[in-house]
């Protein structure tokens, strides 16, 4: 659901097939349009776009309620041992049952919630722990909640079962032919085999893309897929899982050593003005201290081993390893409030580098014309992208609104080296380090992007050195060596590329007394005696001159000696929930991670005798669990991390070890998903009386206007979407021959139901509107897209592929001229996935 | 592995190969012939450097091979890469016109402010120029303090050690050792609007 995997992911989508072709699986695809991944799947059903969590929720609702999750000993040993579902919640809490579609907690604005009734059920705190573990593990120690109340029968009604039990009640298959407009013999069909494929000798996956995340629900949709899998004992099995397919060679790397406003690198949250963060004391007892029962009670040592990798020898216990010279955020300063505020004039420079706002960015238009503010911009990238020449040709030159002549924004292109040019490694979408080896020295004056910020910084650096300003000791004390060796950059024309592998063995982690590197993370410290850049890929190099990135020796399923998986070669998340509550195998066919009672642990005993028992995993994957904690083994209260968490709490990364049927804490909109219209929608919620997310980002500003719900105006859905021989924004992709004669213009799918209603033939020109733009595309008339009947109202859904723009080879209008800035609340995606908007027969401006 | 595999290629080849075809309407392809005269087509000869697909993210392997001369010649899939096994997708399969591109920019190029041309310049004189850019741009809009809610209807002094005046995006598509060293970078100059692919 939520993706168009033989399209967007072709090669991924083989593997499917296989599992198809040579095993029998059967492969469904959920999805408003019938795509080349609905012709290769058993089953295809069409549902409305946005319309997922009402599908979703009545899954988890024909489960729960089927006879055989409720009698099949399975479901019940995973889920009362794996999941929170036996946990207490607060009595306070109210459901969208009570309160009609909201949550306990919604503030009387109603523009946010405050989640303390969400929360657990808990037993007293425990005594102040053991202490000499460090000087802000400590202070953890001291801070500790008590354990969740649990009631393993599941039959308290403030259990989390019982609430899913209430809050999925009405989410029938009735309530889906409604809401979502496929037959509910259709929806029994995908409910049914999802239940009768998951269990003890088989699992199910749930694959998605950004057709589930560009909601203005995207966070919630994904939880439901998530919950849904848990239920079914689908997480942390071979097979199971929820797996999302992302675009970018390295969108994965990215977020995880964060070019990201709102992270740190390696999932740390930023230092933020709006919370208590006053001092690194403050910062690691506000953020460690809510998860310190999880493997998050090593906070202290992930965020004081990154204070010393940014600051080096300059950072100090004394001087708080310098983080008052680290930036704070204060609110929410991601790419869409960036772009507004950019239009605002409050951004003088502008960094862009292999991204393309003026034709990816939402509301387009908008981007554009901010670019125009700026004082200065400098564009890294291959091609003279939109971006670069925003002051040009843009249609807002070429209509006369902008004359460059107005415009005074200091344009800078810089050319970038092409992947093969240089060294480097990309995350792929299963969290999967590669490595890249350089072929060739980039042309001309192209470098490497890693060249461009390490000599800018390597200039800012020497006009710094000699001031005196405390504002600018970040800067003067960065740590920043990256010269490379002679014999790394002796084969090549340019001798100043900065050394990928120092950069590499850096985010690795080592000991700063002798430099050598971290074999894991287990080895961090928080007394400033170990530098790591992001912890969770501590491994990748596990010894001096060995990169596990660079690693290609296959095998025929795990291959854990190709590159290497963070964390810790672990290639499935959770694996310890592969085995049962006592350790064994669930079964020969999903044997995964297993205890062995009788294993050697490499630890011995009081009296010196060998400790018996560790984990294992035959194939070569990493163990997501402490290596030595027995099935049975129950953890101590007045503890971090893996002392507090049990055999059996095998979500590690939890605070109870449990996964999360419902979220205590965490999301910003409610602890369960729940049905929420689009922000712009041809009909009203049916299931609740709330409209849409109440806590959506909204931006209402000028050039920015939404479109109200059934607004006459604009009665089309329209869902934006990527073809196969396009990459994103098309700067990969239009200026290559090949793929610009594969897909050379923009086109727009319509159902011949539509084209029959709006005099729309195929191949001709059509105009699509919305209060945000008006763009002119070619008509594609299909059965491919068809109208949905909800709730006895006709809907018409359009498709628009959005490479396109006015530079490269293959030009066209660009589809985000139509979109707006909407956003999730959780995580300030925009709601590119389903907008309204009207269509007509002929070109822009009347020609036809 | 390698009859199973042939026999791979050859039920998936329709999906990922002929859909193009199918697509736009030339009728009667034979994709199991296609498929079995595409591997018969010479791959260049020379040094083979491994290497990862700069597309989507299921990081297909590559093999670049480059010429005597040193010049990149071919790129094509990785057969020993267990994610692709040889194969790519029409973008992957594209990638050497990526790198060989007559449209490619190699030099840098310039505009002053209210032009309406690009200026070549040299790279250093750029370097120099975008360094004094952000040093100023920064020194002139940097916040020590700023006040902050405080939760009760008032305001709180915080520090805060950012600027407003400098944004950077991008960064998907770049390496995880690029993506360290500008955060690092970023964050050592007190930027804030710091934003990537990932967002969107």
């Amino acid at each position: 659901m939520g993706s168009n995997m033989a399209e967007c992911h072709p090669v991924a989508f083989r593997w499917p097939l296989k599992a198809k072709t040579d095993h029998g699986a059967v492969l469904m695809h959920v999805d408003p349009r019938f795509t080349r991944t609905s012709a290769a799947c058993d089953v295809h059903v069409p549902i409305r776009a946005g319309s997922d969590i009402v599908f979703l929720g009545a899954i988890i609702n024909h489960v729960i309620n089927s006879r055989r999750w409720n009698e099949d000993p399975f479901y019940r040993e995973y889920v009362v041992n794996y999941t929170n579902a036996a946990t207490l919640v607060n009595p306070d809490f109210k459901g969208t049952e009570e309160l009609d579609g909201v949550f306990s907690g919604l503030a009387p604005d109603g523009k946010s919630y405050a989640n303390a009734s969400w929360s657990y059920q808990r037993n007293p705190a425990p005594g102040k722990g053991k202490g000499g573990l460090g000087p802000f593990s400590d202070l953890l120690l001291q801070q500790l909640p008590g354990r969740p109340k649990t009631d393993p029968t599941m039959q308290d009604p403030h259990c989390v079962l019982q609430i899913i039990k209430r809050h999925y009640a009405r989410y029938t298959p009735a309530l889906v032919e409604k809401v979502c407009g496929c037959s509910p013999e259709q929806f029994i069909k995908v409910a049914q085999t999802m239940l009768e494929n998951s269990g003890r000798e088989k699992t199910a996956n749930i694959t998605y893309a950004v057709g589930w995340t560009q909601h203005t629900v995207g966070v919630q949709i994904i939880r439901a897929a998530a919950m849904l899998q848990a239920l079914l004992g689908n997480i942390g099995r071979p097979g199971g899982g929820v797996l999302a397919l992302r675009g970018h060679a390295t969108i994965q790397g990215s977020t995880d050593i964060a070019t990201l406003y709102h992270s740190l690198p390696a999932y740390l949250n930023m230092p933020d003005g709006r919370k208590k963060h006053d001092s690194l004391k403050d910062f690691i007892l506000t953020e460690a201290g809510p998860v310190a029962t999880s493997y998050w009670g090593n906070y202290p040592k992930f965020a004081v081993s990154y204070f010393k990798a940014q600051f080096g020898a300059a950072a100090t216990a004394e001087n708080d390893y310098g983080y008052d010279y680290h930036p704070k955020i204060t609110g929410d300063h991601s790419h869409m409030p960036m772009m507004l505020d950019m239009g605002a004039g409050k951004i003088k420079g502008f960094f862009v580098m292999g991204q393309n706002p003026a034709v990816g960015g939402q509301n387009a238009r908008l981007q554009r014309k901010a670019l125009a503010k700026l004082d200065w911009m400098v564009v890294r990238d291959y091609f003279e992208t939109e971006t670069a020449s925003f002051w040009r040709n843009s249609p807002e030159i070429l209509s006369g609104e902008l004359k460059p002549a107005d415009i005074k924004t200091e344009v800078f292109f810089l050319p970038a080296a092409a992947v093969a040019e240089m060294e480097g490694s990309f995350t792929n979408t299963q969290r999967l380090l590669q490595q890249h080896d350089k072929a060739a020295d980039p042309p001309g004056d192209a470098r490497s992007d890693s060249w461009f910020t390490y000599h800018l910084g390597k200039r800012l650096q020497a006009m710094y050195r000699d001031s005196g300003n405390p504002l600018d000791w970040g800067i003067r004390n960065l740590a920043w060596d990256y010269e490379p060796e002679a014999k790394e950059v002796a084969p090549w024309r340019i001798k100043d590329e900065p050394s990928a592998y120092r950069v590499l063995k850096e985010i690795n982690g080592y000991t700063v007394a002798d430099g050598k590197p971290l074999a894991t993370f287990a080895n961090l410290k928080e007394d400033g005696t170990t530098a790591c850049g992001a912890w969770i890929y501590t491994g990748v190099v596990p010894e001096e001159g060995k990169n596990n990135a660079a690693r290609r020796k296959p095998d025929e399923w795990i291959s854990p000696n190709w590159g290497f998986a963070w964390p810790a070669n672990r290639h499935i998340m959770y694996n310890r929930a592969s085995a049962d509550s006592q350790g064994r195998p669930w079964s020969e066919a999903k044997k995964l991670v297993m205890w062995d009672p009788d294993a050697d642990s490499g630890t011995k005993d009081p009296a010196g005798n060998p400790v018996r028992g560790k984990w294992i995993a035959p194939s070569g994957e990493g163990i997501d669990f402490q290596p030595t904690k027995a099935p049975a083994m129950v953890g101590k209260d007045a503890a971090l991390g893996f002392d507090w968490l049990s055999g059996n709490d095998a979500f590690i990364m939890r605070a109870d070890g449990k996964a999360w049927l419902f979220a205590p804490a965490g999301l910003v909109d409610g602890p369960l998903p729940a049905h929420y219209e689009p922000y712009e929608s041809p009909v009203a919620n049916r299931v609740y009386r709330q409209q849409s997310n109440p806590v959506a980002k909204v931006w209402r500003t000028e050039g920015n206007v939404y479109h109200g719900v059934a607004d006459p105006k604009y009665p089309i859905v329209v869902s934006t979407y990527r073809v196969t021989e396009h990459h994103l924004s098309g700067t990969m992709s239009r200026w290559l021959p090949w793929l610009a004669e594969l897909m050379p213009e923009l086109f727009c799918e319509v159902s011949p139901e539509l084209a029959a209603e709006k005099g729309i033939r195929n191949a001709g020109y059509v105009t699509i509107v919305t209060a945000r733009g008006e763009i002119e595309a070619r008509a594609l008339v299909t059965r491919r897209i068809k109208p949905f009947v909800i709730d006895g109202k006709k809907v018409h859904e359009i498709g628009l592929p959005w490479h396109w723009g006015w530079q490269g080879n293959a030009k066209g209008d660009v589809a985000n001229d139509l979109s707006a800035m909407v956003g999730d609340p959780n995580v300030s995606i925009h709601e590119g996935k389903v907008f309204t908007c009207d269509i007509r027969a002929g070109r822009k401006g009347g020609r036809s | 592995m390698g009859i199973s595999r042939r026999k791979f290629l050859k039920v998936t080849s329709g999906i990922v190969g002929g859909g193009v075809a199918a697509e736009l309407g030339i009728l009667n392809v034979d994709t199991a012939a296609a498929a079995a005269k595409a591997g018969k087509v010479p791959i260049k000869s020379g040094r083979q450097i491994p290497s990862i697909c700069p597309y989507c993210a299921v990081g297909c392997g590559q093999i670049v091979t480059v010429d005597d001369a040193g010049v990149i010649v071919d790129i094509q899939g990785n057969p020993d890469s267990p994610i692709n096994q040889g194969t790519l997708c029409p973008k992957g399969a594209a990638t050497l016109q990526l790198v060989k591109n007559e449209q490619r920019w190699n030099t840098v190029k310039y505009r002053a402010p209210g032009s309406d041309r690009w200026e070549e310049k040299s790279l250093d004189w750029a370097m120099s120029r975008i360094a004094e850019l952000t040093k100023k741009t920064r020194d002139a809009n940097f916040n020590e303090f700023q006040d902050m809610p405080d939760g009760k209807g008032g305001t709180i002094r915080k520090r805060v050690m950012n600027t407003y005046a400098l944004a950077s995006l991008g960064g998907a598509t770049m390496d995880n050792e690029w993506n360290y060293l500008h955060q690092k970078l970023m964050h050592a100059l007190g930027v804030v609007y710091l934003e990537n692919q990932a967002r969107i």
